[in-house]
């Protein structure tokens, strides 16, 4: 079993929802970003995802626009993202996940992507511009390594979409909670469950809820109503600040708020 | 073929917040494209507000200076806020006021695409938003005054190359957030599929009005088409209605300041297949996949990507794909404007440099339509700072 889907079991079974931050690889460093996971897991992280840099991010806000553009400063590539990969899977047996946009992994080559991260030890991939359409040969290849495709649905998704989206992931379902892009202002209201029901209805597959989730309360209230709570822009912002005592807080806050 | 693909191009490569619309809209358009209702409003109002047909114009000076093949003009300069650009934008507008939308976005690089979405959304009463790069709002401050006389607001992009390729993006981020109410005018044959398709399928009125006009002047079919590429609208505008004919056609992308220096926008020449704001296309990238800074002295010519058509026609060997630098399309833009009295767009205006280097080789009996895309109103402080003359 993978170790995403392999977590999900677990929490579920303790009852538990799963903490899943988000942080821009090679943001501030590649070395730094070493340590942060470590940290991520040591205050309680679940899953980790690793924003890939790419130069034109379409479904991010400013926030992480900015840390991409400060990793490719680095010269931070889907490459040196897989290396990174590698060197943490020596360190820790944290589920780790690659978002990334599609033409990094285009031009890598689908095959040969799907068998470098899983050789690194990747256990999946969100693509956010890669719809589960475009995406036949690309979810062939991660079948058969076994790499988790995590898809997303929106509160403008219809019954058909979510079955199409159900049926290509694994792992989990990346449920985006606006019509916005990341970082927006999140409004956690009767509708966010309402559409989680009706998702529910149509898979058993656990959702994961992110977009916008930028405080412990938000968090709280998430975690009530689905499997996971992905919090990226406001991680990414305190990270700005370096891996010490005040990213250590929030995460501890945040930890404390999804159960 | 595969819907919505050209070949192995094109595809719907956007976040799924996005799929639902698009599905909509492509659904929306094919029951337009059928709609008599509709379709008669859109002629009504290309005959009464854009001025269509639009003139094929025999440019019998420079025919002469350049002393081979006879050259024709599709005027499209002469159409309504003076480019191509309004065929397309109206054509959404009128399919986005059907769908119930009350907000128009539009990305602009030169400024053109914007004023043609604005003036759309003035006349059927829709408000409208257009994104611009900061660099672009600079060399076309013009149209940034018309967009917002028009009743439009401009919206500044102030990040990556502050070009075309970022005010995409933001139009695209403003589309996901506020899809329920808005229509996203993209502007050229680009994007996500339906666009590639509905905005040549709007376009291709200039190759059938062109095909008509010069059957009716020479009797007889051209030889050759030529038109600038920049996503390519107004070159798939033109050549679609030719397609299965017998007639070479030339696609001109922006040389900048030439290949080797990598400051151009020639995506044949300098390109990859790639994956890019919705598409499967030809895309100016390095090895990991990053999109390139591009250059063009015109504004709208000055972006990485083209539209998924293209490489498509390319590859069957249908269309031939060259370039014109910076200092090529100035010396066309002087030439035109001194021999024929025509002032013509700087993007229009590599179309013109590619049919001055051909032209002269060409027997005196061969026949050439240029399509003159837009008009150089747009350029001309533009034009006076490269001169370094102060207005």
């Amino acid at each position: 079993m993978n170790r995403i889907e392999k977590r999900f079991k677990e929490l579920k079974a303790e009852n538990k929802k799963a903490f899943i931050p988000y942080v821009m690889a090679g943001d501030p460093s590649p070395k730094e970003t070493k340590k942060i996971v470590l940290v991520l897991e040591e205050c309680g992280a679940d899953i980790v995802e690793l924003g890939v840099p790419f130069t034109d991010p379409l479904a991010d806000g400013p926030t992480i626009q900015r840390a991409a553009e400060r990793a490719i400063k680095k010269r931070v590539t889907l490459k040196r993202v897989i290396s990174l990969v590698r060197d943490l899977r020596r360190r820790t047996e944290i589920p780790l996940i690659l978002m990334t946009y599609y033409n990094p992994v285009f031009k890598y080559g689908d095959e040969r992507f799907i068998g470098d991260a899983k050789e690194a030890g990747v256990d999946g991939v969100i693509i956010p511009d890669l719809p589960p359409d475009e995406a036949g040969e690309f979810i062939k290849f991660a079948r058969k390594k076994d790499i988790a495709t995590i898809f997303l649905l929106a509160p403008t998704s219809t019954d058909e979409r979510i079955k199409k989206v159900a049926v290509s992931s694994r792992g989990f379902i990346y449920y985006v909670s606006m019509t916005g892009i990341t970082g927006s202002r999140l409004l956690i209201d009767n509708s966010t469950g309402r559409s989680i029901r009706n998702i529910r209805r149509i898979t058993d597959k656990p959702i994961a809820v992110g977009f916008g989730v930028s405080n412990p309360d938000e968090a709280k209230a998430v975690a009530k109503i689905s499997e996971g709570v992905i919090v990226g822009s406001a991680i990414v912002k305190k990270v700005k600040g370096g891996s010490g005592k005040k990213l250590r807080e929030f995460l501890l806050k945040l930890r404390t708020a999804i159960k | 073929m595969k819907k919505g693909y050209f070949g192995q191009y094109g595809g719907r490569f956007v976040p799924e917040t996005l799929m639902p619309a698009l599905i909509e809209l492509e659904k929306a358009y094919l029951v337009s494209k059928k709609d008599k209702d509709f379709q008669k409003e859109l002629s009504h109002l290309h005959k009464t507000y854009i001025g269509r047909p639009t003139p094929l114009y025999f440019a019998k000076r420079i025919t002469e200076q350049l002393a081979g093949a006879k050259i024709y003009l599709k005027r499209e300069d002469l159409a309504h806020t003076g480019a191509h650009k309004i065929n397309n934008a109206l054509g959404q507008a009128l399919l986005a006021k059907k769908i119930g939308k009350k907000r128009l976005i539009a990305e602009t690089g030169a400024g053109q695409h914007g004023v043609a979405t604005a003036t759309g959304a003035a006349l059927v009463g829709l408000e409208c938003e257009v994104y611009m790069g900061s660099d672009d709002m600079k060399r076309q401050s013009l149209n940034v005054f018309r967009m917002r006389l028009l009743g439009a607001r401009v919206i500044e992009v102030p990040v990556g190359s502050r070009t075309l390729k970022d005010a995409i993006n933001e139009a695209l981020r403003d589309w996901t957030t506020n899809v329920r109410t808005t229509h996203y005018v993209l502007g050229t044959v680009f994007g996500p599929h339906p666009f590639p398709t509905m905005v040549r399928d709007f376009q291709s009125v200039i190759g059938r009005e062109a095909r008509k006009q010069i059957l009716q002047a020479e009797q007889r079919l051209p030889d050759y088409l030529i038109a600038c590429v920049g996503g390519g609208s107004n070159a798939m505008g033109l050549f679609y209605e030719f397609l299965n004919d017998n007639i070479k056609m030339i696609g001109v992308e922006a040389g900048g300041k030439g290949i080797e220096t990598g400051e151009h926008a020639a995506r044949f020449a300098g390109g990859s297949v790639g994956v890019f704001q919705g598409c499967k296309t030809y895309l100016l990238q390095d090895e990991d996949g990053n999109v390139l800074g591009t250059h063009s002295v015109s504004a709208g010519l000055d972006y990485a990507a083209i539209g998924p058509e293209h490489p498509y026609l390319k590859d069957m060997g249908r269309v031939q794909y060259t370039y014109a630098t910076d200092d090529e399309a100035l010396s066309a833009f002087e030439l035109l404007s001194k021999t024929e009295g025509i002032i013509p767009a700087l993007e229009s205006a590599h179309a013109l440099a590619e049919t001055i280097k051909i032209a002269p080789k060409l027997s005196k009996n061969k026949l050439v339509i240029v399509n003159l895309s837009g008009r150089g109103d747009k350029d001309v402080q533009h034009i006076a700072d490269i001169k370094g003359i102060k207005l």
